[in-house]
């Protein structure tokens, strides 16, 4: 009985322990936004933020797992603990500040760029496709423009194909290899510049972590590991 | 990278064309989790289906019950669903009912956490109170979500199919109930031996179209992170450039939408002569014109 009540304490002190461990940080992206991230044929995540992630999380010691979830849901879930970290090439921004936290940024503000059909489209009160709920979304409605959104990136170029929309304004690192590969896209030459470079987005309640990721992200920077990155994925200019 | 473990020949897809190239592009990894989230959608339906039908029983029973508590709990449950756009209800609700399992769980396992739980937008619950636990495996992560979703579809789409029930309940002819009376059943004999089994005819043409609103109703699923059909669909077709995949090509969506559409025309196809024949069984002997016609064409 003794025996009994023994093993049963280091079994609860042992479980104790097992809970105090390091738990799994889980990091949330899109997967649809090339080369930010993206699923590559092996069907996992790839691209620049998860190179990025993966090393800030091996310098932090963290355990990640990766989610993918829908842009427009992104941050409802992170709030509600489905995951703990967003990690999809979003913008530093106040609007999005209120309701969460961010990391110092990762890469630059990028310039946003306008992809047309011909080099004199229509971008002072044209019609303007954006995915929702980005900044740059937010850039046209309150220009003079007429804002047609999307729930994915790619539906805002298809709308600039097919003649909906006359330009779509979206990260210029995005847009590049788009343009580089149709022949029938341009890219103009006004750009817009808006954002504060992309973070990592954490529920404002999650302060340990986040101290943790921001003293990554520095020494990635610091070391000019994240450099080489931004310049293998051609994001932008380095730090 | 290996991404294609189906065929040797492609390793270097680039030299490839025709048949050969499109046998590997198809059998890709990537083009594998199409193929699961097919039994997904199928295994998702197959389960669906009867909760909600069950949650349907249980709503349609309560708004005609004789205890007004019930039936102000089952009249409330079917308008108050019915009311709700689904996207708000997915949106809204899953991560509610996902915060208040959590959070009865965080009452019964930390005690004496201090820090209160809603911190401005922030729900903080203790890690033991996770569900599932942080450190549980991604599978883990997605079968919750799935049966999430599950308990969420079964919860709309039972709202529906209880105000369909309580219809079909209240179409079967009062003779029958007082010829039941009159053999000197109680209300819940007569409930389960002469209702029940004649309703179902009533009902059938409003399941069978509800059937087909859920069959078309899983791209609703991502909302949750489950990845159906639609939404590898739009992955896959969308335009894939040389530098992020070794299979690049444009805009493929439309081919990839129109397997999506033979496969749902398939669906209905088979749902139909299924529910045909049922309606045949169900009708068998009823007091309805159907039921007489079936009988006439016997005699």
């Amino acid at each position: 009985m003794k025996k009994l009540v023994v093993s049963a304490l280091a079994l609860a002190l042992s479980s104790g322990l097992a809970m105090a461990k390091d738990k799994t940080v889980r990091l949330g992206t899109e997967g649809a936004y090339a080369p930010y991230n993206f699923i590559n044929d092996a069907g996992e995540v790839d691209g620049f933020e998860r190179e990025v992630g993966d090393e800030l999380c091996a310098r932090a010691e963290l355990t990640c797992e990766w989610v993918t979830n829908e842009w427009d849901s992104i941050i409802p879930n992170l709030v509600s603990g489905n995951y703990d970290v967003i990690i999809a090439g979003m913008s530093i921004t106040a609007e999005r500040d209120e309701v969460i936290d961010f990391t110092q940024n990762y890469t630059q503000p990028d310039p946003s760029a306008y992809l047309a059909t011909s080099a004199d489209a229509d971008i002072s009160g044209g019609v303007v496709a954006a995915q929702s709920n980005t900044i740059q979304a937010a850039f046209i409605a309150e220009s003079g423009n007429t804002l047609v959104e999307f729930a994915t990136p790619e539906e805002t170029i298809a709308a600039v194909r097919n003649g909906e929309a006359d330009a779509v304004l979206a990260d210029k690192a995005f847009l590049t290899p788009i343009a580089a590969e149709d022949g029938d896209l341009v890219m103009l030459d006004q750009e817009e510049l808006i954002g504060g470079g992309v973070g990592l987005g954490l529920r404002e309640s999650d302060t340990e972590l986040k101290a943790k990721l921001d003293a990554a992200i520095q020494s990635m920077k610091d070391d000019g590991s994240l450099n080489a990155l931004l310049e293998k994925w051609e994001i932008g200019p380095g730090f | 990278m290996r991404s294609n473990l189906m065929f040797s020949y492609c390793v270097d897809p680039e030299t490839l064309s025709g048949v050969k190239w499109l046998s590997c592009y198809l059998t890709t990894t990537k083009h594998s989790n199409l193929y699961y989230s097919f039994i997904t959608v199928m295994v998702l339906l197959a389960i669906t289906a009867p909760t909600a039908l069950a949650f349907g029983f249980a709503g349609a029973t309560a708004a005609r019950s004789r205890i007004l508590p019930l039936r102000w709990f089952g009249k409330g449950y079917i308008s108050i669903v019915r009311g709700v756009p689904d996207i708000a209800f997915f949106l809204f609700f899953v991560i509610a009912l996902d915060q208040a399992f959590e959070y009865v769980r965080h009452r019964i396992k930390c005690p004496d956490w201090s820090e209160p739980v809603r911190q401005g937008n922030d729900f903080v619950v203790c890690q033991a109170a996770k569900l599932p636990l942080g450190e549980a495996p991604q599978w883990v992560h997605e079968t919750y979500g799935f049966f999430i979703a599950v308990l969420t579809f079964a919860i709309v789409f039972g709202a529906f199919a209880a105000n369909v029930l309580f219809g079909a309940m209240r179409a079967v002819p009062r003779a029958q109930i007082e010829t039941a009376e009159a053999y000197g059943m109680s209300p819940r004999q007569s409930f389960w031996r002469i209702l029940v089994p004649q309703m179902w005819v009533y009902a059938l043409p409003g399941l069978s179209n509800l059937w087909m609103v859920l069959t078309k109703a899983t791209p609703l699923l991502f909302l949750l992170g489950v990845e159906d059909i639609v939404y590898w669909a739009r992955e896959l077709g969308g335009t894939a450039l040389p530098r992020f995949t070794d299979y690049p090509h444009g805009d493929w969506r439309m081919w990839y939408f129109l397997a999506l559409l033979v496969f749902y025309l398939g669906l209905t196809k088979v749902s139909e002569v299924f529910l045909e024949r049922l309606m045949t069984r169900l009708t068998h002997g009823q007091a309805t014109t159907g039921g007489e016609s079936q009988r006439k064409a016997a005699a």
